[in-house]
């Protein structure tokens, strides 16, 4: 007896938001890394550049506010994605239904607060 | 076989549901020589040392697929293993994982034999092409898409890798989804919706996290884990582009 494989699995949802999360971690990383992490520390940068008015006016134009709210956003989703199946490669499978809802809850409730906050600024 | 002048000890994983509470493991000393593959030390066992130890082969070349073990606790073909690799041994021989074990080293592949059928695994037309029409012409570049995938010969290693296949049997599994992508990658195929619903389902590509030990441990270098995770995209396009009535099928 043939097994009947349905129904459909919703999980393309989450998948998506989990991939462009990790292409957006893929690209933005890097960048930050170099930046913050190396080049303003060995003075490389130009003085002030990264100073507190600076980066809030970047990110308070509409432009910053576009581009910050995905890159921030999907990598939550990214690392809850993968936070959750982790739980199930380490063995963690009773009531999955509780953690999808906390893992998936906590990207959702990250996404508000990132809109939230760059609406504020 | 040349049996060689060196030695080796093999342990062996002994099962027999009829007469053993548990597996036990016993303990044999084969000659060896340069050439010897782990099937060539069984096949001496058997001959020589204990007629009741049971274990599949065929082919001794790597392309029936039936002579897969566990070996040293990876799956791995009997036959294209060598017992120099493992020198000085011992070496250890267990049934396949993640199979019921039938006896010995001789698993039930019902887990991976029943589910075939859903995958659709041959070219499916919505016209059969008339005789008189000549052959399906295809060229090299849309051969080389299924190039890889076709190379399967459902020797299960996959399945005794795949930790996801150890706690789900129902998932579908690295081969199956790879020949599910085998056949929708054909450009003489017309069936690709009619395999989407497994694709789809949880226990279909979803229930893979991309561990990657299906593509490790193939031996005909068929790439599931690549194959699964394309058909992920293809997937989430199906899910989404239903709705457009454009997507490429598979019903709930």
């Amino acid at each position: 007896m043939a097994k009947q494989y349905k129904p459909r699995s919703h999980e393309p949802v989450v998948w998506l938001l989990f991939a462009a999360g990790g292409m957006a971690a893929a690209m933005l990383m890097p960048a930050l890394v170099l930046i913050t992490g190396i080049a303003a520390p060995l003075g490389l940068l130009a003085e002030d550049s990264l100073n507190y008015e600076r980066v809030i006016g970047m990110l308070g134009s509409p432009v910053g506010k576009l581009v910050a709210f995905p890159f921030i956003s999907l990598l939550f989703w990214h690392a809850m994605h993968r936070i959750f199946h982790g739980l199930h490669d380490l063995g963690i499978h009773a009531g999955l239904g509780y953690y999808r809802v906390l893992c998936y809850g906590f990207a959702l409730l990250a996404t508000l607060l990132t809109a939230g906050i760059l609406f504020l600024i | 076989m040349n049996r060689g002048n060196r030695q080796i000890d093999i342990l062996i994983s002994r099962y027999d549901p009829e007469r053993d509470d548990q597996p036990r493991t016993e303990r044999y000393t084969v000659p060896y020589a340069h050439d010897s593959s782990v099937l060539d030390a069984l096949l001496y066992i058997k001959d020589h040392l204990d007629g009741s130890l049971s274990f599949r082969w065929s082919c001794r070349m790597a392309i029936c697929g039936s002579c897969g073990k566990m070996i040293n606790g990876v799956p791995s073909l009997s036959c294209k293993t060598f017992l120099r690799d493992y020198a000085p041994g011992p070496l250890y021989i267990e049934a396949l994982h993640h199979f019921p074990v039938i006896k010995d080293l001789v698993v039930d592949q019902a887990g991976f034999f029943d589910k075939l059928p859903e995958s659709r695994p041959w070219l499916i037309r919505d016209q059969e092409r008339a005789l008189a029409d000549g052959p399906h012409r295809q060229s090299p570049r849309q051969r080389a898409r299924f190039a890889s995938t076709s190379a399967c010969i459902n020797c299960l290693l996959c399945y005794a890798a795949c930790p996801q296949y150890g706690m789900k049997p129902d998932f579908a599994g690295p081969a199956l989804l790879a020949l599910v992508e085998r056949y929708n990658a054909d450009s003489r195929d017309q069936g690709k919706a009619e395999r989407m619903p497994m694709i789809n389902a949880e226990d279909g590509v979803w229930s893979c996290t991309l561990v990657g030990n299906c593509s490790a441990v193939c031996p005909k270098d068929v790439d599931p884990a690549a194959a699964i995770n394309r058909n992920k995209l293809e997937s989430a396009k199906d899910y989404f582009l239903r709705f457009l009535k454009i997507g490429s099928g598979g019903a709930e």
